[in-house]
This record gives structure tokens, sequence and C-alpha cells, in this order.
């Protein structure tokens, strides 16, 4: 059984591509799904990648939490669907409120685009289940908008219950406790503001964005036998890189 | 048919004590160099300004809050406080969108974040 993983749009997303390619190289079915479509379809996991949603007016992700395809999204996730966001995905799972606490302008007020080094302090998701905790990840960040926050008592809960999942070496923007990433109490709802799918093809500098990709392909049924999809090619030179 | 009327509307949104504010730093310590030795305590917000209408200024009031609290603020990081809200001189609308008559925007807080 191949796991269907589906990539949402929204006006001002621009890493839907990236990640879609970055999946079927993980042995996924990938597919897009439009923000204005009330429903996941079929989907064995869901995906908010990176980019502007709606401009980032407002607040980024404000505006994308009420997107008609967020309340399919959320009712996905209540019943125990795997639900990743990616650097603004992240942003609008914290905005939709299926994630706690808030991302801030990053402390130094510049844009940060670089590798981190991201250590795995939990494999109680579904994005690092079988991952080795303590690995370290080399994967890219891109943001303004990263420097998570949250009150005490929820830093306290993440922190005691496994949900802080990728922490920063160090630190590029001033997120609490060196925060790169959380999930949910069930652990099936995961943000990070690192780009898995900019660390997918040697060529890119890194594949270790692949290990968290596979993690997420496995959680939910497995990989491809065979690839499948306008990305068969770019698959295969994966496959013999 | 009741009167309805059109309110002008004025919100601040700000970031909760506590919460660094970068923008508010930078800009104080630019000051200092502009001779501003006595401006303290600088923090960056947003204001956002619309129309509301409604039956009367406390339909509008309580529009704007649900509205407030909903999409132009983050409640984990941001507060908001209406400055303004008042009728729009000579402004008046015929009955139809109008908030206040059923309370159906006024459900503050059911349907935001938790």
């Amino acid at each position: 059984m191949t796991a269907t993983v589906g990539v949402v749009v929204f006006p001002g997303t621009n890493c839907d591509h990236d990640t879609l390619v970055a999946l079927e190289r993980a042995g996924a079915r990938a597919e897009p799904l439009w923000h204005g479509t009330p429903s996941v379809g079929h989907v064995d996991a869901v995906l908010l990648p990176g980019g502007f949603a709606h401009g980032d007016y407002l607040r980024p992700g404000a505006i994308a939490r009420f997107s008609p395809v967020m309340a399919a999204v959320a009712d996905f996730a209540a019943a125990g669907g795997p639900v990743v966001g990616i650097c603004n995905g992240f942003q609008v799972l914290t905005e939709a409120g299926l994630l706690p606490g808030a991302l801030q302008k990053n402390r130094s007020l510049r844009f940060v685009c670089q590798p981190a080094d991201v250590r795995v302090a939990s494999d109680r998701s579904v994005l690092t289940a079988g991952v080795e905790v303590g690995r370290v990840l080399r994967i890219p960040v891109a943001h303004f908008v990263g420097n998570y926050i949250c009150d005490e008592r929820t830093l306290a809960e993440l922190h005691a219950e496994g949900r802080v999942v990728l922490r920063y070496a160090e630190n590029p923007n001033g997120s609490i406790d060196d925060i790169a990433g959380i999930c949910n109490a069930a652990g099936n709802v995961v943000g990070l503001m690192p780009h898995p799918e900019r660390a997918s093809d040697p060529l890119l500098g890194s594949t270790d964005g692949l290990v968290l990709l596979r993690a997420l392909v496995d959680a939910v049924g497995g990989a491809a036998g065979v690839p499948s999809g306008p990305f068969d090619v770019v698959n295969d030179r994966a496959r013999t890189a | 048919m009741p009167d309805v009327g059109r309110y002008e509307v004025l919100v601040e949104v700000r970031l909760r004590p506590g919460i660094a504010d970068p923008q508010g730093a930078t800009v104080e310590r630019a000051l200092p160099a502009l001779g501003f030795d006595a401006v303290h305590r600088v923090r960056v917000g947003k204001a956002i300004r619309f129309e509301v209408d409604a039956a009367d200024e406390r339909a509008a009031r309580s529009v704007t809050a649900d509205l407030a609290g909903r999409l132009l603020s983050n409640p984990v990081i941001e507060d908001t406080e209406v400055l303004v809200c008042r009728p729009v001189d000579g402004a008046t609308v015929a009955s139809g969108a109008v908030a206040g008559a059923h309370d159906v925007h006024t459900e503050a807080g059911s349907g935001g974040r938790p």
C-alpha cells in the first residue's frame, strides 16, 4: 500500500512543487490539494508546505487558517491523520490552533536563509518515528518569522511529553529553547521551520530531509514499490544518485 | 425595519507585555542619534481601520471584538484595543448585511483558536 500525501497549495505557497518531488522521492504518492476545496480527499497524510500563503498579510498564517481546506485539515488531524507543516505551514498550524504557541519575527529582524543543523529531540512524532533521538540532520532554514514562542506552562508540557521534536544546534532566530519543531500531544500533527524538501538531493548539499519525509511515509503506509506520477524521472535519478 | 448606521472603527494590535519586540527596540536605539533622548519604551504594533454596518455602537463594538480576537490578532502574543468606534457622519445603509440584529457575528471566542 503506497502512502498518498496531499500537499496544500494556498495562493502564495511557493514550496509545493519541491515538496511534491521530495515526497515522491521519499516513496510516497504526492498530490496537490487546492486550499479552496473544503476536503482533503482520500490522502493518508497532509503536508502544509512553505511559502507566503495569502501574502502573509496581517500575520503569516492568519488568513490561511480560514481557507476552506483548513476545516477539513482540522477534522483529519482530530481523527488522527498525520498533518505536517513546514515553515509557513508551521505558522498556519499555530494560527489554526492545531499546535500551541506562536511564531514571531526573528530576534535579529533579518531573514535567515542558511543550512541548519537540527537535532532530533523526540521520536514521538509522525515525522521522526523510527529516527534515532540525538541524530543531527542538516536541513536549510529560510524564514523571517521563525522565532517560536509559547508560555512557560506550554513549554514545560512540550518537554515533559516529548513534544519538542527538533532543536537547533545553533539557534538562528531566537526561538525559545532552540526549538525548531514541535508536535501535538498525539504526535500526529507536527510543525517545523526547517525545509526537509530542500535537503532531498545530493545536489542540494544534503539528503537529510529525506530521513524525516521517509519516516512520515513509513508511518502512514509505506513507500511505493514502483515510481508513480509525473516525477518518475526525478525519482529514478534519486535512486541512482 | 430598524435604522442602522455605519461605524468607523480603529483597532490597535500590539504585542502583549513581556513579549520581546525587536522592532520597538531597534527604533528606540535609533532615537538618541536623532536627539530624542526623552523617548522610552517604544513598542511597534499595527493600527487597522475599517467600517461596520450595525444597529448601534454596541453591536459594532461586538463585531469588532470578535474580528479582533479571531483574525486581526493572535491572542497568544498580541492584545487588541478598540481606539475608535463612532458613527460615520451622515451614513445610513439599507438593512441586510447588518450586524447586531441577531447577534450572528458576536459569538466571540467560540469559533476562534483554543
